[in-house]
């Protein structure tokens, strides 16, 4: 394990040097250099964004369809309210266009800015199947291979369940969703899920480093390898290889259909999970439901040189879009994340209290939580909260 | 928590009967959240797999679980899906709801409705009345206990 964070401490090192120019050539699992020095890598210490100018930074935003545009200017506004260091570069991605324009800017702005903020881009059945989905795009392009959710229980939020705190990280650019079909014969599809060494190894690594990093003390690789041996006992197996190197951190595994029973009885077992793409959809959407619904629970994808930042269940919601009863919370947490990275940390911290008082003290509800909140009340409501915490704003 | 409320209907076909609410989000999501909103699901092998255990949490889990695969020309296999708990076999302390349950699908299959119907409803009765349970569902009743009081209602039915 020494020479293993050893060759992923030199590409550390080099990067921050030579930002992009290196490009892919340092790739974490494949140098040949090597040195002894063992330095502690820390997923959160990624490279400082570039797009730091007079002190303020510059974000990509992509505001996507559906409820992602309002939402998108609900943060903006409160952005704006509070004084944060923070522009937005606004890129429009067309979700009916077959022309890959759009989503090649997209990606590019983000290359320039290093971090995004976005909304879901709807990727319509009516296309043709060679039309690949504009999110998956961006995240392969962007090799943002981690993707993370944080599903808390929230005070005053009523759910079935209570106390869970689960940690999901979820392999983001192979697997099920490598788009990877043929019809060889009429009436007979095959698809290819895709499950590598490097990237089964690149995610355990991530999940082991986080859980450790936040004090977590158990991780749960959530798989199906008793059927597909091949491709999920090779993830199996290299989380099993990261786990050693890892003494301190309990490692399990759980075959997936026995992980959603699991959930939906006693979820408060479960500390930090990690599994490819397409039980991480699902295991992330039942937690996603298990705390109080998808309007409430903020997610980040990460890859070396890049962050995007969004709403973890990647809803559109089209049938609530311009309604104002879309739920803000998981956008604006979505934008505190972001904060975070930007190492803003006082402005992350003061949304953030404030839409959770807004959320457990004031109580003030959107319809998807059944209360009788419009999307602005609570955004005002917001917004007041910060007001109070007698911090330099503009006017309302 | 209640799904997102959504207008009257104006599809003149349904008259002025309230739409569903829409299923904005996946069904992982919506099942966790309302699972009383569906009826009959069909889907592919995998997703079938995931679903069909989560669901089996929501209501108490594989011991009470019935399930069949059924093939062509009527032919097919009614099982639960439990496991075979060598811990506790051979001592009378197994719940075979799952099976008798697996056994009740099987007799619609065959056509034998009325006698599914007086087993599932003894079943269903013994359980919820909670006198005579097996130590899975909070009771310390025997596997041999559990089955003569459903016996028993079913004879009362008849």
């Amino acid at each position: 394990m020494a020479a293993h964070s050893a060759v992923l401490s030199v590409s550390r090192i080099i990067n921050p040097i030579w930002g992009r120019h290196l490009g892919n050539t340092v790739k974490v699992f494949g140098t040949t250099l090597t040195s002894h020095r063992n330095k502690t890598l820390h997923v959160s210490d990624n490279i400082p964004p570039p797009a730091k100018y007079g002190g303020r930074h510059t974000v990509t935003l992509i505001p996507g369809d559906g409820i992602g545009p309002e939402l998108l200017s609900h943060v903006v506004e409160v952005f704006r309210f509070s004084c944060v260091p923070v522009d937005f570069e606004v890129v429009h991605v067309n979700s009916a266009l077959e022309a890959e324009d759009d989503i090649d800017n997209a990606i590019t702005a983000i290359r320039r800015n290093g971090v995004a903020l976005k909304g879901n881009i709807e990727t319509k059945h009516t296309m043709p199947p060679s039309m690949k989905s504009r999110n998956n795009l961006l995240r392969t392009s962007l090799d943002l291979y981690a993707n993370v959710m944080h599903c808390q229980s929230l005070p005053g939020v009523q759910t079935r369940h209570r106390n869970i705190d689960i940690m999901i990280i979820r392999e983001n650019t192979e697997g099920e969703y490598s788009s990877l079909e043929h019809e060889s014969v009429s009436g007979v599809v095959e698809c290819l899920k895709i499950i590598t060494r490097s990237n089964s190894l690149r995610i355990a690594e991530y999940a082991f480093q986080l859980a450790r990093e936040k004090g977590r003390r158990r991780v749960t690789a959530v798989h199906k390898a008793n059927i597909m041996k091949l491709g999920d006992g090779l993830f199996l197996q290299c989380c099993r290889e990261v786990a050693s190197g890892y003494p301190d951190i309990t490692f399990d595994s759980m075959i997936v259909d026995n992980t959603t029973m699991q959930l939906v009885s006693k979820p408060q077992q479960f500390d930090v999970m990690v599994m490819p793409n397409l039980y991480g959809n699902v295991v992330s959407n039942v937690c996603a439901g298990l705390v109080g619904g998808p309007g409430l629970v903020p997610g980040a994808n990460y890859g070396r040189d890049y962050a995007v930042f969004e709403t973890a269940t990647r809803n559109t919601g089209k049938s609530v879009a311009g309604k104002n009863i879309a739920n803000p919370t998981a956008m604006l947490l979505a934008s505190c994340m972001m904060l975070d990275h930007l190492k803003l940390y006082n402005y992350a911290n003061l949304i953030r209290n404030a839409v959770l008082t807004t959320m457990n003290e004031t109580r003030l509800h959107t319809a998807d939580l059944g209360g009788q909140g419009t999307t602005s009340e609570v955004v005002q409501s917001i917004m007041r909260i910060i007001q109070s915490k007698g911090q330099l704003t503009a006017d309302i | 928590a209640s799904n997102i409320p959504n207008g009257t209907g104006s599809d003149p076909d349904l008259g002025n009967a309230p739409l569903p609410p829409p299923l904005t989000c996946s069904v992982f999501v919506q099942m966790v959240q309302d699972p009383t909103q569906f009826d009959v699901l069909v889907m592919p092998n995998l997703y079938g797999d995931i679903l069909s255990d989560l669901c089996a949490g929501l209501i108490g889990g594989l011991g009470v679980t019935p399930s069949g695969n059924i093939g062509a020309n009527g032919v097919a296999i009614f099982e639960s899906v439990h496991g075979t708990a060598p811990d506790i076999a051979g001592l009378d302390l197994a719940n075979p709801t799952a099976l008798l349950l697996s056994g009740v699908m099987m007799l619609r299959h065959m056509g034998l409705h009325q006698y599914a119907a007086k087993i599932q409803t003894a079943c269903f009765d013994t359980i919820k009345e909670k006198k005579v349970l097996t130590k899975d569902l909070g009771g310390n009743s025997k596997c041999s206990e559990f089955t003569t009081e459903i016996c028993r209602r079913v004879q009362d039915l008849a």
